[in-house]
């Protein structure tokens, strides 16, 4: 989209920001993501947002309503009321009483998303300058996941690709993390580099990968699919060039990918420590090694 | 006897001539409108970088700069907006106010005053000009954590020096303000008859001397780190990355509040005046706000909930957060009560004042939100956050200075500012401040990392929205300097107590008050 159609587009936006069917395609808000614990997140979400909905009401129409009545130029007379104890423990009350509303089922949601015990999977995560690298520590697999190369040839600067002409622009890479669907799958998190920091907003979860330590995190997905995010915690020029991308699926393709990973990297393995004394040597090598297998 | 005799003598003494007047100045009037001068040329430094950010994020795809300079702008909008806006600002009107408003006839340390300014443009100075350098200006964000600060180039030694002579100005002119609320105060004026500018002031001064130093043990210790050797941060040596963040927001919190509490004090002046009534809860209110100082020094590890903290330690903050809302409820609450039935007219600072209370709530309630651990999981280093902060920010504490400079700037030039235009710049900017920060919210929870210069297509169309919001805040604010411009060069003359409404020892003072005032102490009954 050029830049006077995104100008006509935003001004037609604001024209029919009360209409709410024109809004209907915007995401406006947090997604209700695919595991229990999205589901959680996001229900306190909207408990705490309306909440504060309601007070707002409450706060700025007792203001409007002194705004629009108690004005100098309609020949109101100040009154001279101040200082009630009663009032102010009433008003130091009644919003410690929502307080505790929320904090109690946030405090449980908090505790069921630190529980990670009893994961059927372990993978681990690694954050470098600026890609992932997933490990399966079970089975010995391991690879990197960098921007798919479409979306890095369109980031470039002035690179006279548009962007809206690219699927899942700086939100695809060329190798996701796969994952079985209804499998508790235990998340290792650190860096190599600088600090990272590891979102997926479908599973809402979110933990920084610091160099030097390891950080736990879980999931559990109830829905096979491809899901999207991105790196949060900035970590240098290509910070929001690091996308996450996991594939969740059934858990038999889920053994059979994992399988054939295995495969390849043995392949590749058998490649790198066969003798390769001569350019001759490490092709025979090479067709001996991919016959054999 | 002589030095007493020579003393007085110096006192009739006017300004002195000239430019000079201002280097070697030691009057308190003088030195807060060199701050206050000073914090509006930032303003339109830090805001030039924040249109090249928003410049870049009009539509997706890189179009103008690089993402290094991205960053650079990023890390160097927040420390010219925080340490070079907002509080100098507060501490020009702490300057212009605070000895009028307590019946001091000056600071308590005159030259130390002076001393604290003129450091300000020499720590700004080396600063922008890491702009220049190779390698560029600091691009880790202005939290500068470690690892990625230590990657920094030539500008980084700058950056860490410049940080240390920002802090020491910062404690001088922090400890002068304690010095004279403590000591200067006209006889009879109690602590608990201080009015609430001077209050608010007083805490946010023992704030400054508690964490400023703590600022620069980290970023020492950041130095160390990266040419001396040390490990404070480094996992290789024995350090830990995230200790670095443990200190920084022990000084980061508490300095949020550093750059709120004066505003809470100015919009407590200005709404009884223009109500025409009684601040409601005085005590409350001050209560409040010391409470609102002790919490903030056992919260800070709500900007690092996804450090990897143990259950408990979630637990504790997020409550300890929580706890914030009610004291900063009582304060909303007891400006609302101030109004009702009041007889409110609505000159150019009460608008300023009631935009205040209306969006710092709204950057209140996403504050709530934001102290839920678990749901800040999802929000942390969204655009959520960002909308968050520039709403208590930039309608909240910049909306309080343009607000206090409105409602004192009869008293300091003696002629009425041009009140259609003051009208005009408030309306204009509070448009165009929503269309700017409204729609980060919506692509915070749909997504968008803070701190990205590309961003995917789905979110293209609230960030055009904020882009031509702040292009319309940002040249809004040249209507502020006019009218400024247009108020000291004249205008309708302005009385002595200038607002129907105004109480307290500032107003008793002509427009505008001579180069000394109150050299004999007035007594408050």
């Amino acid at each position: 989209m050029s830049i006077s159609k995104r100008f006509s587009a935003a001004v037609f936006v604001i024209a029919s920001l009360t209409s709410i069917p024109a809004l209907a395609d915007w995401a406006l808000n947090m997604p209700r993501g695919v595991t229990d614990i999205s589901h959680k997140v996001f229900d306190m979400h909207m408990l705490a947002f309306w909440i504060m909905c309601v007070v707002a009401v409450v706060v700025f129409g007792a203001m409007f309503i002194s705004i629009l009545n108690h004005r100098k130029s309609k020949g109101a007379k100040a009154a001279d009321f101040h200082e009630s104890v009663a009032v102010e423990v009433v008003w130091t009350i009644i919003p410690f009483i929502i307080l505790i509303v929320l904090a109690l089922p946030a405090a449980r949601t908090l505790i069921a998303q630190e529980d990670d015990s009893n994961a059927e999977l372990t993978v681990k995560i690694t954050g470098y300058q600026w890609k992932w690298q997933y490990e399966y520590p079970e089975s010995g697999v391991s690879f990197f996941s960098s921007l798919a190369e479409e979306s890095r040839n369109a980031r470039r600067l002035d690179s006279g690709i548009d962007p809206n002409t690219i699927e899942n622009y700086l939100l695809d890479v060329d190798k996701p993390l796969v994952i079985p669907v209804d499998t508790k799958v235990r998340l290792l998190l650190t860096a190599n580099d600088v600090i990272h920091s590891w979102w997926m907003p479908e599973f809402a979860i979110k933990k920084d990968a610091i160099p030097g330590f390891i950080n736990t995190m879980w999931t559990k997905v109830n829905e096979t699919g491809t899901y999207r995010g991105q790196c949060t915690e900035l970590c240098g020029r290509d910070h929001g060039f690091m996308p996450v991308v996991v594939k969740v699926v059934e858990k038999a393709e889920f053994n059979q990918w994992l399988a054939a990973q295995v495969e390849s990297q043995d392949v590749q393995k058998q490649l790198a420590e066969a003798p390769q004394d001569t350019v001759e040597d490490a092709e025979k090598a090479s067709a001996k090694v991919i016959a054999a297998n | 006897m002589n030095a007493a005799v020579a003393e007085t003598d110096h006192h009739d003494h006017g300004p002195a001539p000239g430019l000079m007047r201002w280097v070697t100045t030691t009057n308190h009037k003088d030195i807060g409108t060199l701050y206050l001068w000073f914090a509006l040329i930032m303003f339109f430094i830090g805001g030039a970088m924040a249109l090249v950010i928003r410049s870049e994020l009009f539509q997706p795809g890189l179009q103008i700069v690089d993402p290094q300079f991205f960053n650079s702008m990023t890390t160097m909008h927040a420390l010219v907006m925080i340490f070079g806006v907002v509080m100098p600002a507060f501490v020009g009107l702490a300057n212009w106010m605070l000895p009028m408003m307590v019946g001091a006839p000056d600071m308590a340390l005159p030259r130390m005053n002076n001393w604290s300014f003129w450091i300000l443009p020499f720590g700004f100075g080396m600063m922008l000009a890491t702009l220049f350098m190779p390698g560029g200006a600091p691009a880790s964000g202005w939290t500068l954590y470690p690892p990625l600060s230590l990657q920094g180039g030539m500008a980084f030694p700058f950056l860490i020096f410049s940080i240390h002579l920002l802090g020491i100005s910062s404690i001088m002119g922090a400890i002068n303000i304690v010095a004279t609320i403590q000591n200067l105060r006209a006889p009879g004026m109690t602590f608990m008859k201080m009015p609430l500018f001077v209050w608010t002031w007083f805490i946010t001064a023992y704030l400054l001397v508690a964490v400023m130093p703590v600022l620069a043990g980290a970023v020492t210790m950041l130095l160390t780190d990266k040419f001396f050797g040390t490990a404070f941060f480094t996992a290789g040596g024995g350090g830990d990355p995230v200790m670095y963040q443990h200190i920084f927001w022990f000084f980061g919190h508490p300095e949020v509040y550093i750059l709120i509490l004066p505003s809470f004090g100015v919009v407590s002046e200005i709404i009884p005046t223009f109500a025409r009534k009684r601040l409601f809860g005085y005590s409350s209110m001050v209560y409040a706000t010391a409470s609102i100082a002790f919490l903030s020094f056992i919260v800070w590890a709500h900007h690092m909930f996804t450090v990897g903290m143990p259950l408990s330690g979630a637990l504790f903050f997020m409550f300890a957060t929580m706890l914030i809302a009610i004291p900063t409820g009582v304060k909303v609450f007891n400006w609302v009560a101030t109004m009702w039935r009041g007889a409110m007219t609505f000159e150019t600072p009460m608008l300023f004042a009631i935009g205040f209370v209306v969006m710092f709530s709204i950057g209140g309630f996403s504050g709530v939100m934001l102290a839920l651990a678990p749901v800040d999981f999802q929000y942390h280093d969204t655009y959520f956050v960002v909308a968050h902060f520039h709403y208590v920010l930039v309608p909240g504490s910049i909306f309080a200075i343009m607000a206090a400079v409105y409602y004192w700037l009869p008293k300091w030039t003696g002629n009425m500012y041009d009140e259609k235009w003051g009208k005009i710049h408030f309306w204009v900017s509070t448009i165009f401040v929503n269309l700017l920060f409204f729609p980060m919210h919506f692509v915070g929870l749909a997504g968008m990392p803070r701190r990205i210069p590309d961003y995917a297509v789905q979110f293209a169309d609230f960030n055009a929205i904020a882009t031509i919001g702040a292009f319309g805040f940002g040249f809004a604010q040249l209507i502020f300097v006019y009218v400024v411009f247009k108020c000291l060069r004249g205008g309708e003359k302005a009385t002595d107590q200038v607002w129907e409404g105004a109480h307290g020892l500032e107003w008793t003072l002509s427009s505008p008050p001579p180069y000394h005032t109150f050299t004999d102490q007035p007594i408050i009954k």
